[in-house]
């Protein structure tokens, strides 16, 4: 038997506004599982785009941990944020294959281009600038992931194009 | 009909494979051609990507790199039958490239279409499973020492004996984990092997689970591989589905239950303990050892812990013997290593091959010199933990006791190469800068060590009191080293310290000068 590709299509994802009620069904989806706190957190940031802090006292409560635990480890994972992430998800590598392949220059046009910090979001709330320590893909550098989607070779004009392209409809123009 | 493959991998997607796989099947349908396009995974060939083959009389034919605006040209020359084009390669087994090397582990990655059972089974997939169902579990151990193969995540520690202290070891419970947060910079063939042979990881999850007597699993995968997740995912719901997962896997008397876990972008989490803090929902922080995770690992249960390339091999091991796979490679390094080439080069991706190949024959046969066709200066072998090495040591041969002695390490096989641009004092404080952002912060010598050492070196690249600062620079690694828990603090110096060794003269400037 065989299954099609489950792979990243380089879309927009779409996120739910937060609420108490999508919270705990978020939650309470997962199966019962040993060492659920990171899977849970997961689930809540797909639902919602992000951990709202509203969501600690409910899953310090729905796990029986501390508030303190919960928070720890959302605050560990760079991965999980706390604020809304902007519409489109740029992750630039900074890792060291990339960088000898221009990956610094790209780096630094992302930033200047888009007058976005790493880890910031657009005031527009447009987008999103990651950096990453590593795509896996340091064979085909520099390497910028769009929405999970990767791109390879990536030089600065085809970044902006990318970018461009990535807009959700009305963002951008 | 004829039979297309267009990777599937996410490298080969990042340079447009979904493109050309979408443009053959159009050109196709308007031409009225049957084409079936299998999304297989990639051979590793990445300068090649995205390589198309075409199944013909004479074997599988390849074609790249290819984009969608070649497909109608590849067309017009009959690239269905094989036909000749600018683009053309022959066929794919007999590339010098791959035919040069020894693809043990990698063998059906490329070759087969990843989430297909019959594929899996037509090129010796189960055959170690079903030949572990019929052993002992010491006897499997003792196979797989036997096999001299050590652990490929980094460290080399021997699999088979790691697999026997879980086995010996009091415990209600026992769990096997895979770690599968392959996070150094330069390396991405766990990566590959979980999105082209999925079934292989599953299977050799299971071998070592039979192997210690463990009923559940987990395989930790690092969050920026969202293909390798969901390929994963994919193949362990089709696996439950066939009896090869879940209560009496393949008729016996074994049940194992497998799960996915996802990391959370931490670096750390690739620090065997720390993967473990992870998975039980806590802060990737590392644990002191002694206890060893093979006595009190996952939940405090006995816990083998081992890297997608160690399992792969253990298949290996088992299906076609440990004397085999123990007659490739030298010394105390046995068996295959999957190199991988990245940044700088020309030819980049997966070479297989026993250990004992020089780093320069690694750089001139396979990688063919830089990309950008400038000098190659450094090459970072290890990944960011790993020493940056200068052709005056590219007559090294790769394995685990050479590259140590030099003051190296092999690491997961990664290597990076850099050309004669590269400002090696400017990677040098990357290094530290690094290791700031990632460490989790037990140990002061690495959480406020990096700092300092970032600090350090940036008054170095400003000619600011240069000597004294590279006395206080060694006297940091050193302490780093020596009062770090893991390999991230510790290690750390690695690469500082081999620019001070090797490539000093970047550090030496004229005040002002930058």
């Amino acid at each position: 038997m065989t299954a099609k590709p489950p792979t990243a299509d380089g879309e927009s994802p779409r996120y739910v506004a937060w609420s108490e009620d999508a919270a705990l069904a978020a939650i309470r989806s997962l199966p019962a599982q040993r060492g659920p706190l990171l899977p849970i957190l997961h689930a809540l940031q797909g639902t919602f785009g992000y951990v709202d802090p509203r969501c600690v006292a409910l899953v310090a409560n729905e796990l029986n941990l501390s508030r303190a635990d919960v928070h720890g480890v959302l605050t560990f994972y760079s991965d999980l944020r706390t604020t809304p992430p902007g519409r489109v998800r740029v992750q630039v590598c900074r890792g060291e294959a990339c960088q000898s392949v221009g990956g610094r220059a790209l780096a630094e046009h992302a930033t200047s281009s888009l007058g976005v910090a790493f880890g910031a979001t657009a005031d527009d709330g447009s987008l999103t600038l990651d950096e990453v320590f590593c795509l896996g893909n340091c064979a085909l550098g520099p390497t910028v992931s769009v929405n999970g989607q990767l791109h390879g070779r990536v030089q600065t004009a085809q970044l902006d194009r990318l970018i461009r392209e990535s807009a959700p409809n009305g963002d951008r123009a | 009909m004829t039979t297309v493959y267009v990777p599937r991998d996410s490298s080969a997607r990042s340079v447009g494979a979904d493109e050309v796989a979408a443009a053959i099947e159009l050109r196709a349908a308007r031409q009225n051609t049957v084409v079936e396009v299998v999304r297989n995974g990639s051979r590793g060939m990445m300068w090649l990507e995205p390589l198309v083959e075409v199944v013909t009389a004479r074997g599988r034919v390849a074609y790249g790199p290819v984009t969608s605006d070649d497909v109608a040209g590849l067309f017009d020359a009959g690239f269905l039958d094989g036909g000749a084009h600018p683009l053309g390669h022959g066929v794919t087994e007999q590339i010098p490239w791959l035919a040069e090397q020894d693809r043990l582990t990698f063998s059906r990655v490329g070759v087969i279409d990843p989430l297909s059972t019959e594929d899996y089974q037509a090129h010796g997939g189960l055959v170690a499973l079903r030949r572990a169902l019929a052993m002992t579990p010491q006897q499997i151990c003792d196979e797989v020492t036997a096999s001299g193969l050590r652990g490929r995540g980094g460290a080399g520690f021997p699999t088979g004996v790691k697999w026997r202290t879980v086995l010996d070891a009091p415990g209600i419970e026992k769990f096997v984990v895979c770690n599968a947060d392959e996070g150094d910079s330069g390396t991405f063939a766990d990566r590959m092997l979980m999105e082209g042979d999925p079934f292989m990881l599953i299977e050799a999850m299971v071998v070592s689970a039979i192997a210690v007597d463990a009923r559940e699993g987990f395989v930790y995968i690092r969050s920026e591989y969202p293909d390798a997740v969901a390929t994963m995912r994919a193949a362990i719901q089709t696996a439950y589905q066939s009896g090869w997962l879940g209560p009496r896997v393949l008729g016996s008397d074994h049940d194992f239950h497998l799960e996915i876990r996802v990391g959370a972008g931490a670096y750390i989490c690739g620090e065997e303990t720390a993967m473990l803090e992870s998975l039980e929902g806590k802060r990737g922080v590392v644990r002191a050892k002694p206890p060893l995770p093979a006595i009190e690992g996952l939940f405090g249960r006995p816990t083998v812990i081992n890297n997608v390339l160690s399992l792969a091999s253990v298949l290996v091991v088992l299906a076609r013997g440990a004397e085999f796979y123990r007659d490739f490679g030298v010394g105390r390094s046995r068996g295959t290593q999957v190199f991988q080439l990245a940044g700088n080069v020309a030819r980049g991706g997966i070479v297989e091959t026993a250990f004992g190949i020089t780093l320069g024959q690694m750089l001139e046969k396979f990688a063919a010199g830089s990309a950008s066709g400038r000098p190659i200066r450094a090459v970072q072998v290890g990944g960011p933990l790993g020493a940056y090495m200068t052709p005056a040591q590219f007559d090294l041969a790769l394995d685990y006791e050479t590259f140590a002695d030099a003051g190296a390490m092999l690491g997961h096989g990664g290597i990076v190469v850099f050309d004669d641009t590269v400002d090696m004092a400017v990677q040098a404080r990357f290094a530290m800068e690094f290791c700031a952002a990632e460490s989790c912060g037990k140990c002061t010598p690495c959480r406020i060590g990096a700092v300092r050492g970032v600090e350090v070196i940036d008054r170095i690249i400003a000619g600011d009191d240069t000597a004294a600062n590279f006395t206080l620079l060694e006297d940091l690694c050193e302490l780093m080293t020596d009062g770090s828990l893991c390999a991230m603090g510790g290690l750390t110096p690695m690469p500082v310290r081999s620019v001070l060794r090797h490539f000093s003269e970047d550090l030496y400037r004229p005040k002002g000068v930058q």
